[in-house]
């Protein structure tokens, strides 16, 4: 390399840094396919145990399905979080994007999408199969947009916990001490949502839970927002 | 000649415990500085600090002519990092770390200045395997190139030999060589005296949080670092963070 000859832009670009961060992990799952595979078998086991254990009639089994469904996607969520963020901590690369002059809430956004797209298709495998074994569809355009609202204020406040918790040393264990009381009323109106849905409620009855989502998606991703380059301050 | 790094009254705890003591610290441009310290001096601390990612509680720092904190984002611009862990992603190729973190420093026309830095670290025939197939000293090289990628004016180095063997030390040091030569500053931290013997220009003393003895190489005498470190160190507590001399 001579001498003047690299060419950097003034400022690296918002966008373009936090692109560069949803496609470095998304290769790197592809190739090692460390992360959805841990969330996946967890969340399969959990739906395994869940119908073995209950051993419901059709008609308790409808109205436990919400519950079901968000326990298996919350617990394999926190599966995902923890291990992204290891995955930064334990080689240094944390320190390589906190080095780059790039605005550092591109680096929490960059990770946030990367790990919202883990858990999204975690949970497209999870329904399917949930439907197989527990004989009863419940996939719906309705019920994925609930998933959609509510993995993503899930993974909006993960992401910022994740990155605190993973300077600990009892990381896996401070994660979801953390996470899940913050995360209670996402949970709560995504469970009710869904058991709206899946119980056929008209859309006005849920319409509240899913108001109530989308303000939590958008508080959750603001706070996260402003805190972030706090929290992997020194 | 031109400051180009410039620390005044830095203080660093750590709870009750005080790493860094109203530490003074100047480099001038095109220096290669060995900090010589103890384990727990504040080497690694004062590295981090000047590469942003820590921040003193209080004191001034001064890069390139950008302040710290305040002005982090030019002054990790002129920066390149090299610490003990290569901070490279195991499970994407060399090219596709070095494209990454092109992307990050928002460098544009990347594959020539790509395909000269890994000609450079050795790594070209090897660019598109992963890099957790790499020896530790091939990834040592490799977060060289890393870290030169955006042509950095100051190098910050905590510790690069650490577990390297000789073959891939001596690699290494010849990188370091060939970086030094185009004129840009290093700040290396080292415990393997005889290496950064042949490698610096000037030698610091941190010990106990502060600097408290600087030394041109060409006022060294022959093989006399490590007689040169003891002797300060003797001086301030008498001889009780004594070298072992690896």
């Amino acid at each position: 390399m001579e001498e003047g000859e690299n060419i950097m832009e003034n400022k690296t670009s918002f966008r373009k840094a936090m692109f560069a961060i949803i496609w470095k992990d998304l290769i790197s799952e592809l190739r090692g396919k460390e992360l959805i595979s841990a969330m996946l078998v967890f969340a399969l086991l959990v739906i395994f145990i869940f119908n073995f254990a209950l051993e419901l009639d059709p008609k308790t089994r409808s109205s436990l399905t919400a519950g079901i469904l968000w326990v298996t996607i919350v617990f394999a969520g926190n599966l995902g979080l923890n291990r992204s963020m290891a995955v930064e901590k334990d080689r240094g690369c944390l320190d390589g994007l906190l080095l780059a002059p790039v605005d550092r809430t591109a680096v929490y956004f960059g990770k946030s999408i990367a790990n919202w797209i883990f858990m999204l298709i975690v949970a497209l495998i999870v329904l399917p199969v949930y439907s197989i074994l527990y004989n009863t569809n419940i996939i719906s355009p309705a019920l994925l947009l609930i998933i959609f609202l509510g993995s993503e204020g899930y993974i909006a406040i993960g992401t910022l916990l994740a990155t605190m918790s993973i300077q600990a040393r009892t990381r896996d264990i401070l994660l979801p001490i953390l996470l899940f009381p913050v995360i209670l009323p996402v949970l709560i109106a995504s469970v009710k949502a869904s058991a709206g849905i899946l119980n056929g409620f008209p859309f006005a009855d849920i319409q509240t839970w899913i108001n109530l989502l989308i303000v939590y998606d958008i508080v959750f991703t603001s706070v996260a927002f402003m805190v972030f380059d706090a929290v992997v301050e020194e | 000649m031109e400051v180009i790094i410039e620390v005044r009254n830095l203080v660093k705890r750590f709870g009750h415990k005080q790493v860094l003591r109203k530490l003074d610290f100047t480099v001038q441009k095109g220096e290669f500085v060995a900090l010589l310290g103890s384990n727990g001096a504040g080497k690694t601390t004062l590295l981090r600090i000047l590469s942003s990612l820590s921040k003193p509680n209080y004191g001034e720092v001064q890069i390139g002519g950008y302040y710290l904190p305040g002005q982090a984002a030019q002054v990790r611009r002129k920066l390149g990092v090299v610490s003990h862990l290569p901070l490279l992603y195991g499970d994407l190729s060399a090219e596709e770390n070095l494209k990454f973190y092109s992307a990050l420093y928002g460098l544009v026309d990347i594959q020539k200045n790509m395909a000269e830095i890994l000609n450079l670290v050795g790594l070209y025939k090897r660019r598109k395997d992963l890099v957790r197939t790499f020896s530790r000293g091939m990834q040592q090289r490799l977060a060289i190139g890393r870290a030169i990628l955006h042509d950095p004016e100051v190098l910050l180095l905590d510790e690069p030999h650490t577990g390297l063997d000789q073959d891939a030390a001596n690699m290494l040091d010849s990188l370091l060589q060939q970086i030094a030569t185009r004129g840009r500053t290093i700040v290396m931290t080292s415990h393997d005296f005889p290496r950064v013997a042949n490698l610096a220009t000037r030698f610091d003393v941190l010990y106990k949080g502060k600097i408290h003895s600087s030394k041109l190489a060409k006022d060294l005498p022959q093989h006399g670092l490590l007689e040169y470190y003891q002797s300060i160190v003797e001086e301030i507590d008498g001889g009780g963070g004594k070298h072992n001399g690896e």
